[in-house]
Order: structure tokens, then C-alpha cells, then sequence
């Protein structure tokens, strides 16, 4: 049977259930001892493997394969989710969405996972690696599958003291779970080991006990004179105690243990032997699941309706944009035939003229509307990118999305990942501090990046804002002195505000120490001109102490515009209505020039007056001749200029063409549209007027 | 034996031309063509061709032989090479011919003032008739333009 056909549906469906398996995994790590979320990521990875293995993409099915060996005994409560297990399924996610995107590209969508797999049925062994809480997976609680690994010092140690007569005892306690204060708890647990013995070794550090960083339980190799159970019962009399296990250790089950901890270590190693091993291990999971299946249906459909699935199709991106391209020729026909019937004076044309144009109106907006795409598209990548980032850097951090039903245009969406990707990274590396830091300056320990999209006007405004350090100015201003982007004499000029704009200046990067994440030099400046190139504009607000808020305004649509068309000479031109403040005119007496620049006055400040005509050579007409001149103000966040023409012709909604790939940049000009008439008029790039 | 071609003719002065006909899209009659302000000379602008804005470049300025004006018989040849579309204004357009790729020799160093590179080579047709073939991908190369800005400027 041909595949072919049935590859994109696959590789569609394969993203969905990527992306869910994801979100539902972050939902799981908040919320660890949620069996429902357990079973969404199951019935996702089982969806996938039958998916995967039907196309014929065996890799992809063996990894899922392994993947729900896990959580398997995860939903079946033989195995507790813990770090290192997290970490595993997360490595597997990142390489099983790989491996789509290799068949995306046409490949067949294998990867070398040997070492993930290998993790995977380490888990499933129940053999956790000293990276994970040692806490209470009852499977590995045998005394064979110890989980501590020592080092040769500790080794020696105990061997030691085995020689020498003394007990040598592997003790693992588990804390109720409604214990209010496990840490002192688990201090009293120490406290009474240390008086009749010594521990050698704990997991979770001793440490991180004392702050309260383990789960309910832990483990640890003791040395002592007295008997497993006398200190089992010992240890049970500090109260809030759940469970105690202690198993006193010979030599032997000492060497043991040193050798598998060294087989973990090495994973790699025993992968060929994965096959053989995944088959007895996976049989018993099979005929559980379709049982489980339809119970788990029942279950978790109500924690889902929360976001109850509109009826939707799959439309081919292309087949949107023809919609689009024809729908602008209609426009520019409408727009033409409203002027003819405005020549003709009919009344039943115009009429029917006014009918079509409200007709085409509405169908614009279901035309524009189809091509929204809620921002959640991209922002769903984020919460996974922030905490692995998070870990990365040893750095506690909440990212709370709002607003991410929030819609963009396509376009606008495409291009909007990787600049969200620098601030994202800059709050997270630059913007929130270092535990020690927030938790020294009186700030709670895990920082929070807040990511907002919004609607206002015309406009979508997104927002990250951290709770950090925010920025000092005075340190900006050096930075920029330093690097020559501003003069010791510009920068006293310069109001706080202004100055942590700077971050956008080219050339500029304040990170102090270049981190992994970001600070190499491949700053802000990139992130302003993508923005400003959809049109959009970033701005950052900043309270030191308190934190910063990146603020990104972008325009909702890129196709089709709001402009003023102006004429000048026999040339018209298109100015984007958007970043027009006002339209106006000036008398010859009230120009002034100052240092050669021409100057008018504009609401109590001076501001340039250009000549649109001299900028683009326009043959036949000169705006410095004539008595009184026609201007239009534009702006550029907050400076303004004044852009000299000749006559205005009026507002339309216009839409925006490129030039054709031919043609270099060209200064000044942004695109091209189609009047009324046929004919092609440029639309202005205000920006390009205002540094 | 190669294969035969199909070729459109097209006219600057008293030299005739060729490009091949599946590189050329539509020829136009003169349209009206707006300005593009701060680009080359010979771009002459862009022009709307049904609903899609189309860059216009006048071939004798792009040859650097002297401009003419407009006349009845100018036309605008659009062409699509490696996804650019553009439009060459001509001084006429009126033939279609069947070529054999083996009467194409290759050009001599200069023909009517265009660099051999430009060229794909010359065809010899009927008596004493001479087809020059355009090198489309090296006539619209933009690399090339810059140099050759750099040297006039």
C-alpha cells in the first residue's frame, strides 16, 4: 500500500500528539502525583506508536514503545515519577519530534536513541540512576536494586568497616505524606543516626534535606554496631514516620552494587541487548492497555473540558493564501468600480456599488479572521524551553502565559518565534537572579516570567515581563560610552527611560559574563529590526529591583492596510495610516531652518520637515516653492517628523505587494499597492525618515 | 541530431534577439509604469500585471546602448527566471521560430555591444540573418550589476 498519501496526515497528527505529550508532560512535572495527566500522555504515546508503526517508521514506534513501558507502571502506581524520570521522557520527546522532522524533510525518520531507550528500560527495571529520588518506587525496593551510587572513597569505607566487625546497613525512610515539616523530621532522623553510628552517604544530600529539596523520602548507607531492625524501630519512633526499610549488606552485595552502578553509568554499553530485553518487558504491558484504555476514556474526559475542541478542518496553507491573492484583486476592482460609478452618477449603480463594497467588506474580515492563528501556536513551545533553560542554569522559574487565545495573522506568526526566543531567554538568563541573589534581596526564590498577549486597537501587544533584577540605567549609559554607540556629552542627555532603550542600539550586549543562553553579542538589535520589519515595535520598561517588561506591539495583519494616499508631482505614494499623527499645512513663514534642517513647530516642540520630492527625486514638483505646503506627520515611537506633499487624495484600505525579488532594498519604500485606477503606487516607510 | 527549440524574436535597434519560450510568460503592449525611486537606471519601474507588481527593466540600458523613446511596435516581455518574474521593455516583438540547438555556435567576444557573457551563444537563421540568445540568469544577475555600477559611478 502506498503510504504517500497518508504521510502528511501523519505528520501533522505526529506534531499534535508531540506538542500534547509536551504540555501534558510540563503538567505532570507541577503535578507529579496526577495519574490523570499520566493517562493523557500515555493514550498520546500509544496513539503515536500505533501511528508510527502503521506508516512503517520503526524507530519512532520502538522509542514510544519504551516510553509507555514507562508510564505504564507510572499509571499503575509501581513507579513514581521522579527527576531522572522526567528527564528521560522529556530527551525522548525531543527525540522523537527529531525524528518527525527528519520524515518531514523527506527522510525515514531514524535516529541513533540507544542511549534513551537503554535509560527508558533502566527505569522500567526499576533502576534509577543516583540523579533520581531514591524515595519509595516499591519495585526497586529489593534489596538487590540499590540506588545510591557511592564513590571509591565511600566504597572503601564501608568495605572497611564490614572487615572490621561493624554493620553496615542501607536505610531507606519514607516521611508521611501530610507531614508539615519533613525537613525536621528528616533532622531527626539524622539526629538519631549520628548518635549510635555514622552515615556514610544520603540521598538526597544532606543538604538539600535541610531544605527541604527531596520527596518524602530518602535513602542512605549507614555504619553502626547495632542490628537492621533495632534501628528500624528506632528510627520508626520519631513520629510522622511512614515507612522505614533497613537491610544490613555483606561484602558481597556490596560489590555488587558498586558493579551495576557502573553498568548505569554506562549506558550505552549493554544497548544491543535492548531488543531481547524490551520484549519480555513490554508483554506485560500490552494486554493491560487496551483495558486501561477505555477506563481511562471515562476518567480523563472531564479533567478536558477545559478546552473543548472546536470543529475544524485542515486547510493547505497555500490554498489560504490564493484565497487571499484573489480576494486582493477583488478588492482593487471594488475600489475601482467605486470610482467609475462615482464618475457615472447612476443611482442604481452606486447603489449596487455600496451593497458589493459592504458585501466585500465582510467577506475581508472572514478572509482576514481565516488566517488568524492563536498566538498559543508558538507560545507552546515556551513553557518547555523555559524550564529546561531554568534547570540549566540552576534557577527557579515560573512562566505564566495569559492571553494565548490571542490571535496574529500567519505571517506575522511565522516571523515571531525566534525574536520571542531572545527575550524569553534574555528574562530568564539576564532578567531573573540567581536563587541566592532573590532570595538575599527578600524575593521569593523561584522567579516568575510573566508572558501576555493582548488586543489593543489595531494592534497585538505581546509582553514578557520577569520579576528580576530590572536594569540600571546609569550601567546602560557607561556600557553605551564605553562601546562608542553615544558620546560622554549625548549621554547626559539622556532620561533614565531613554537610556534602557539603548539595548537596542546595535553593537550593544550588557551581559557581563557571556552565559550559554544568550549575551553573545547577537543582541536586541536583531530582535528591534525583525520586529520592525513586521511592522511591529519592542519597547522595554524597567524598575530596579522590581523587574522588566519587554513590550512588543505588532500589527494585526500584514496584507492589507489602512493608508493616506497622497500625490506629488504626477507621482502618488501610500503612507501607512498607523504611523500617521496628523495631516496638516504649513505657510511659508512658518519654516524655519535650523543648523540647514528645516523645522516646523508641532504641538510645543520643534520637529524636521521633509521633502518627499527631493528624497525620491520627483521630477515635477518642488514642495520648497510653493506658499503653502501640505504636510503629514508622521511617527516613529515617539519622535515625529513632518513629511512635506503635494496634495492629499485620501484613505483607503490598500493592499500591500512586495516589489518583486529583482529589485534590491530600496530606502524609504516598504512595498507596493494597486489603485483604483490599475496603476501601481508605492507605499512610504515612514521609519526610514525618522533615526 | 539536438532538439529544436522554440524561440521568441525580439528587436533592440537593428540586432535580433532570442529567448526561449518557456522562460517567457506573456508579452505586453507598453503599460503605464511607475517610477521606483533610488534603484538603477535601466529599472524603469514596476508595472501591475493582472494584480501582481512586476519590475520593469529597459534592456538597452541594461546593455548600456542608448535609450529610445516609446514607439507603437515597443513591447514588455515578462520573463520568469529562477523565480524572479521581470519585465524587459523591447523595441519590438513579433516572431516566433523553430531552432535547432546545434545551428547556436558559440558567441565571439563582443556582438553589438554586449559582453559575450550575456550571450548564449549566435544562431545563424535563413540567409543573412543573425539570432543573438540572452543568458536570462546572467542578464538579471544582480552581483554583476553592482560592479558594474561601481565602475560607471
Amino acid at each position: 500500500m502506498d503510504m504517500n498519501q497518508y504521510l502528511s496526515m501523519f505528520i501533522d497528527e505526529s506534531n499534535d500528539h508531540l506538542q500534547s505529550l509536551n504540555e501534558s508532560m510540563m503538567g505532570l512535572e507541577a503535578n507529579p502525583e496526577d495519574i490523570s495527566i499520566v493517562q493523557v500522555i500515555f493514550r498520546s504515546a500509544h496513539t503515536l506508536k500505533g501511528m508510527a508503526a502503521t506508516m512503517g517508521f520503526e524507530d519512532l514506534a520502538s522509542l514510544t514503545h519504551q516510553m509507555e513501558n514507562v508510564l505504564d507502571l507510572v499509571r499503575n502506581n509501581k513507579l513514581r515519577m521522579q527527576d531522572f524520570i522526567f528527564d528521560t521522557l522529556f530527551k525522548s520527546l525531543d527525540a522523537l519530534e527529531s525524528m518527525v522532522q527528519d520524515i518531514t524533510a523527506g527522510g525515514e525518520g531514524k535516529a541513533d536513541v540507544t542511549s534513551i531507550v537503554t535509560a527508558l528500560q533502566a527505569i522500567v527495571r526499576g533502576e534509577i540512576p543516583a540523579a533520581g529520588g531514591a524515595a519509595a518506587a516499591p519495585a526497586a525496593e529489593a534489596s538487590g536494586d540499590l540506588q545510591i551510587t557511592l564513590d571509591e572513597f565511600q566504597y572503601s569505607v564501608l568495605e572497611q568497616s564490614l572487615q572490621e566487625g561493624h554493620q553496615v546497613l542501607y536505610i531507606d525512610v519514607a516521611i508521611r505524606k501530610d507531614c508539615q515539616l519533613k525537613a525536621v523530621r528528616a533532622y531527626m532522623v539524622f539526629d538519631l543516626l549520628e548518635r549510635s553510628g555514622e552515615v556514610i552517604k544520603s540521598f538526597p544530600s544532606v543538604q538539600d534535606i535541610e531544605q527541604e529539596k527531596f520527596d518524602y523520602g530518602f535513602s542512605l548507607y549507614y555504619i553502626t554496631q547495632k542490628g537492621a531492625d533495632e534501628m528500624k524501630s528506632m528510627i520508626m519512633n520519631v513520629s510522622e514516620i511512614d515507612t522505614v526499610t533497613a537491610v544490613a549488606l555483606d561484602q558481597e552485595s556490596l560489590a555488587q552494587m558498586a558493579l551495576e552502578a557502573a553498568a548505569t553509568a554506562e549506558a550505552p554499553a549493554p544497548a544491543e541487548t535492548a531488543p531481547a530485553a524490551a520484549t519480555p518487558s513490554a508483554s506485560p504491558a500490552a494486554p493491560a492497555a487496551p483495558a486501561a484504555r477505555e477506563e481511562n476514556a471515562a476518567k480523563a474526559a472531564p479533567s478536558r473540558t477545559g478546552a473543548a475542541p472546536s470543529r475544524t478542518i485542515r486547510v493547505d496553507i497555500e490554498r489560504l493564501d490564493v484565497l487571499m491573492n484573489l480576494f486582493s484583486e477583488l478588492l482593487i476592482d471594488r475600489v475601482r468600480l467605486e470610482q467609475l460609478a462615482s464618475e457615472v452618477q447612476n443611482t442604481d449603480l452606486t447603489e449596487t456599488v455600496e451593497h458589493m463594497g459592504r458585501v466585500s467588506g465582510d467577506l475581508q474580515n472572514i478572509v482576514m479572521k481565516l488566517r488568524m492563528v492563536p498566538v498559543d501556536t508558538v507560545f507552546n513551545r515556551f513553557p518547555r524551553m523555559v524550564r529546561d533553560l531554568a534547570k540549566s542554569l540552576d534557577k527557579k522559574i515560573d512562566l505564566i502565559v495569559t492571553g494565548a487565545e490571542t490571535e496574529l495573522d500567519r505571517t506575522v506568526i511565522d516571523e515571531i518565534g525566534d525574536p520571542l526566543v531572545h527575550l524569553l531567554r534574555n528574562a530568564v538568563d539576564h532578567g531573573v537572579e540567581s536563587v541566592q541573589d532573590r532570595v538575599a534581596s527578600g524575593k521569593s526564590d523561584t522567579g516568575t516570567v510573566n508572558l501576555r498577549a493582548f488586543h489593543s486597537g489595531n494592534h497585538v501587544f505581546i509582553e514578557i515581563e520577569d520579576d528580576g533584577a530590572g536594569i540600571n540605567p546609569q550601567k546602560i549609559l557607561q556600557s553605551a560610552i564605553k562601546k562608542g554607540i553615544i558620546t560622554q556629552e549625548q549621554a547626559a542627555g539622556y532620561s533614565d527611560d531613554e537610556a534602557i532603550q539603548l539595548l537596542f542600539a546595535a553593537g550593544f550586549s550588557t551581559a557581563e559574563v557571556i552565559s550559554d543562553v544568550s549575551g553573545r553579542g547577537v543582541g536586541l538589535d536583531v530582535v528591534k529590526s525583525k520586529i520592525t520589519s513586521l511592522g511591529g515595535n519592542v519597547v522595554v520598561y524597567s524598575t530596579p529591583g522590581k523587574g522588566t517588561n519587554f513590550s512588543v506591539q505588532l500589527p494585526l495583519t500584514l496584507s492589507i492596510i489602512a493608508a493616506m494616499l497622497v500625490k506629488i508631482g504626477s507621482e502618488k505614494y501610500a503612507i501607512p495610516l498607523s504611523s500617521i499623527v496628523e495631516t496638516g499645512i504649513v505657510k511659508k513663514n512658518q519654516i524655519r531652518t535650523i543648523h540647514g534642517t528645516r523645522m516646523i513647530e508641532f504641538r510645543n516642540s520643534h520637529i524636521p520637515l521633509l521633502s518627499l520630492s527631493k528624497f525620491y527625486a520627483i521630477p515635477d514638483f518642488d514642495d520648497s516653492a510653493e506658499e503653502e505646503t501640505e504636510i503629514i506627520v508622521v511617527r516613529k515611537s515617539d519622535r515625529m517628523a513632518a513629511l512635506a506633499v503635494q496634495d492629499f487624495i485620501g484613505q483607503n484600505e490598500i493592499v500591500i505587494k512586495n516589489l518583486g525579488k529583482y529589485l534590491p532594498e530600496i530606502q524609504g519604500i516598504s512595498g507596493a499597492t494597486i489603485l483604483g485606477d490599475g496603476q501601481v503606487a508605492l507605499i512610504i516607510d515612514p521609519n526610514a525618515f525618522i533615526k | 541530431m539536438a532538439e529544436d527549440i522554440k524561440v521568441i524574436v525580439f528587436k533592440l535597434g537593428s540586432e535580433e534577439y532570442g529567448i526561449e519560450v518557456d522562460k517567457v510568460q506573456t508579452i505586453e503592449r507598453m503599460m503605464p509604469i511607475t517610477r521606483v525611486p533610488k534603484t538603477y537606471s535601466f529599472i524603469k519601474g514596476v508595472i501591475n500585471l493582472r494584480g501582481v507588481v512586476i519590475p520593469v527593466i529597459n534592456l538597452r540600458g541594461r546593455f548600456a546602448i542608448e535609450e529610445t523613446e516609446h514607439t507603437d511596435q515597443t513591447r514588455v516581455i515578462i520573463v520568469n527566471v529562477n523565480e524572479m518574474e521581470v519585465g524587459f521593455i523591447v523595441d519590438s516583438a513579433n516572431d516566433v521560430i523553430d531552432l535547432n540547438r546545434d545551428s547556436i555556435d558559440t558567441p565571439p567576444e563582443v556582438v553589438g555591444g554586449i559582453k559575450a557573457k550575456y550571450l548564449d551563444g549566435v544562431a545563424k537563421i535563413g540567409e543573412d540573418r543573425l539570432l543573438i540568445m540572452l543568458n536570462l540568469s546572467e542578464v538579471l544577475n544582480k552581483s554583476e550589476i553592482v560592479q558594474l555600477e561601481s565602475l560607471e559611478g
